[in-house]
């Protein structure tokens, strides 16, 4: 039982737990405030993992050189989603975004790509020079269930950091005069391009920013782990829409708070399940079972939430309209 | 007039009283394909863990070596084609890499993998076992001539033969999605789940409960169109009198299509069912299973069964007036609700019968739907949104372009083809094929 609830404790200030976090960032700026649907912040956080990886395993770029490839590419990927659509009626660009990620994830994973992208294998080996910038000695730190060797703990503490730098950003963002701009964009497209003003490039500046957060987020994703394409199917686009959804989607802090709710919660009935089929309390299912409730659970949360509360745990049910 | 009115008023109560009797056997079907037990993992250890199969028959005495940290073992197939490793115990929340790699030289003679590649690595995601998966090259089924290989004479007259097959299939299905979209606006994520009951049911009838192939395919088609009805009765008409959102509403199809899916993947397993059947027939040259012909030309007359359902019927006529302007129909007598009702009956029904189609084309999983839902978008927007026509030459370019990409393009990027010319076609053209520009807005 301790063990449980740590883990789902464990779970709150995962660096997993924070880079969903500031993907589901890039969402709010772009559907909270703007009203795009990005149903395709996968392929951003793609971009950000193999762009990463592969600048680092097969270019030999340092590190900071090979963010700088991530950014760059992330700001072309949203220039591509962009043009042919965002002049378009919004579930266009839904449409879009989704198939364009699943085509970068059937692009990456060809076993024709192998050299490069490590087709169906992924990629692995490339976070020894970011844990070269680790100034924590080598050590375990921490208490109890919450101990972690010095790269957990500079893991997390660079993820949070990230996480509380880029809702900052959104929160100066959407207060700015550009903000106002683009939250007039979400509200009445036709208005604010009455009052002059270049609605096609507000929308895809916001694009390029939220796209920036999925990317950045994408390379903190795959530091601590290996880049499997598997990992960047439309599930994870729809995640991020669930932890967004769930904190307020027109809201800085919620996309953060979601995460942590959602990842907590997960581990936890997920934790409480395998329980109770180890100890035969729950007898209709098999733990391979357990396995697919979690999505079960995402999907009835995501649709009680979208359909009774659509504004969120922190959302002001005013400022968020679904629009058509 | 009145005679046509009485004729759609017996339609309607067919349809209705066949739901009824549909709802029993959806009850049944339920059991019956909870009946099949999925792999008991009764241990909390990570597996890591697969089965090579053959037309349906596990292979057994494949070797494979799984590594990792703290495991190095080497583990076989059983009679069933099942293996499987243990990882030594763990509670970390993501686990490390293993590597799993497969002995060539313990496959059955002259077996080899479709794709010449022995290793993969795994990951543990928040799930106790992961699944590597090998498949064999040129499956070749005790009983048939020809099985489902690939025809190396004639590549190019095979692979467009695939394409009309596919397209025929995935028109039916992006029929029924653009019909839905047309009446109720609903981007409809959940569809592909339809296709995926379909394919699986047909496969608890025909190849658990051992029924001949044509009841069974019937009694699926039968489910999936209760399925659609109850979806409808029970989840859009509610949200629709509260007057949720169009977008809302897409979000909501999306949970509901997590739901169904991870539902029957908990019933079924993560592994796929194979569908394969009898017969292959030789057409100018190229060697095809018979079922996938036969499928072909029912697809074609049910595309024309539709057609005519749609311009000759009262019900047809009133559909089409629903989806072009809802309130104007409400205004001329017509009951919205209750053709919007119609169209989720109809819509279901197509996509049953692509959905089984679609299992005995590519075999059923419980992901099956949602590996073509892109495609069966991609097929809608390409022929111009809401418009039937449009959804059924759409699936047609869809499937095409899908299939005959294999002749230049490795085949595993063929579904990408598809997705980037939806693509490129959106640029050049955004209202469709078949569309109308104002519908683009």
């Amino acid at each position: 039982m301790d063990l449980i609830f740590s883990n789902a404790v464990n779970a709150l200030f995962d660096p997993m737990t924070a880079a969903y976090a500031i993907a589901a960032i890039g969402i709010a700026l772009h559907f909270g405030f703007t009203g795009l649907l990005n149903f395709g912040q996968a392929s951003f956080m793609a971009v950000g993992a193999y762009g990463f990886a592969i600048a680092t395993i097969s270019f030999g770029l340092p590190f900071w050189g090979a963010v700088a490839v991530s950014v760059g590419l992330s700001v072309i990927l949203a220039f591509l989603l962009g043009i042919p659509t965002l002049r378009l009626r919004s579930d266009y660009l839904a449409i879009v975004t989704i198939a364009a990620s699943e085509m970068l994830r059937y692009i990456v994973s060809t076993t024709s790509a192998q050299p490069l992208t490590g087709g169906p294998q992924g990629l692995n080996n490339y976070s020894t020079e970011f844990y070269g910038l680790n100034p924590i000695p080598v050590g375990t730190y921490g208490f109890w269930n919450f101990t972690y060797s010095e790269r957990e703990v500079f893991m997390r503490i660079v993820s949070w950091t990230l996480v509380v730098l880029f809702a900052i950003v959104l929160a100066i963002l959407v207060r700015s005069p550009w903000g106002r701009v683009i939250k007039g964009i979400r509200e009445d497209e036709d208005a604010v391009r009455s009052l002059g003003k270049n609605v096609y490039a507000y929308k895809m500046q916001s694009l390029i920013v939220g796209g920036l957060m999925g990317t950045v987020a994408g390379i903190l994703f795959v530091i601590p782990r290996s880049v499997q394409p598997g990992n960047y199917g439309t599930q994870l686009t729809f995640f991020l829409w669930t932890m967004l959804l769930l904190g307020g989607a027109s809201t800085v802090i919620g996309s953060v708070i979601g995460s942590m709710i959602f990842w907590g919660l997960l581990s936890l009935s997920d934790d409480l399940l395998r329980a109770g089929v180890d100890n035969g309390v729950i007898t209709f299912l098999t733990n391979d079972q357990v396995g697919t409730i979690r999505f079960m659970i995402v999907g009835l949360g995501l649709m009680l939430l979208v359909i009774f509360r659509p504004q969120g745990i922190f959302g002001n049910k005013k400022e968020l309209q679904f629009n058509g | 007039m009145l005679h046509s009115q009485m004729r759609a008023n017996r339609l309607v109560i067919k349809l209705l009283s066949s739901i009824v009797m549909l709802f029993a056997l959806f009850a049944s079907a339920n059991a019956a394909s909870a009946a099949t037990p999925a792999p008991v993992d009764p241990s909390k250890i990570f597996t890591i863990g697969g089965a090579m199969t053959d037309c349906g028959s596990g292979i057994p005495g494949v070797k494979f070596h799984v590594t990792g940290p703290g495991l190095d073992v080497i583990s076989t197939t059983d009679k069933t084609g099942h293996w499987a490793a243990i990882a030594p115990e763990t509670t970390k929340y993501v686990v490390d890499r293993f590597t799993v790699e497969i002995d060539v030289t313990t496959l059955p003679k002259g077996r080899k993998l479709f794709i010449d590649n022995t290793k993969r690595s795994l990951i543990f995601n928040h799930v106790n076992s992961s699944s590597a998966t090998f498949k064999l090259a040129e499956i070749k089924c005790a009983g048939t001539t020809g099985g489902n290989g690939t025809n190396a004479e004639n590549p190019g007259l095979n692979a467009l033969f695939n394409g009309i097959n596919l397209g025929l299939m995935l028109a039916m299905a992006a029929i029924g999605l653009s019909l839905i979209y047309g009446t109720t606006g609903l981007s409809n994520f959940a569809h592909g789940e339809m296709v995926t009951v379909g394919a699986l049911t047909l496969w608890t009838f025909n190849k658990v409960l051992m029924w001949d192939l044509v009841p069974s395919a019937l009694t699926a088609i039968a489910i999936v169109t209760a399925f659609g009805w109850s979806q409808d009765a029970f989840i859009w008409k509610p949200l629709r009198k509260r007057r949720i959102g169009l977008t809302q509403m897409m979000i909501v199809s999306i949970g509901l299509s997590m739901v169904v899916r991870y539902f029957l993947q908990m019933i079924y397993g993560g592994n796929t069912k194979v569908l394969t059947q009898g017969d292959t027939w030789e057409v100018l040259g190229v060697k095809m299973p018979a079922v996938n012909i036969i499928c072909s030309g029912i697809s074609i007359l049910v595309l024309i069964a539709y057609t005519l359902f749609l311009t000759r019927t009262r019900i047809g006529k009133a559909t089409r007036a629903v989806s072009d302007n809802a309130a104007l129909a409400a205004s001329t007598g017509i009951d919205v609700e209750k053709i919007i009702r119609v169209v989720w009956v109809v819509a279901s029904l197509l996509t049953g019968i692509s959905g089984v189609f679609i299992g005995l084309y590519m075999q059923a999983a419980w992901d099956t739907g949602f590996s073509i839902i892109l495609l069966v978008f991609a097929a809608v927007t390409l022929g111009g949104l809401g418009t039937s026509s449009g959804a059924a030459i759409g699936a047609m370019i869809i499937g095409l372009i899908v299939e005959l990409s294999t002749l230049v393009i490795p085949s595993d990027l063929k579904f990408a083809a598809a997705l980037a010319v939806l693509i490129i076609i959106l640029l050049v053209r955004p209202q469709g094929v078949m569309g109308r520009k104002q519908r683009i807005g």
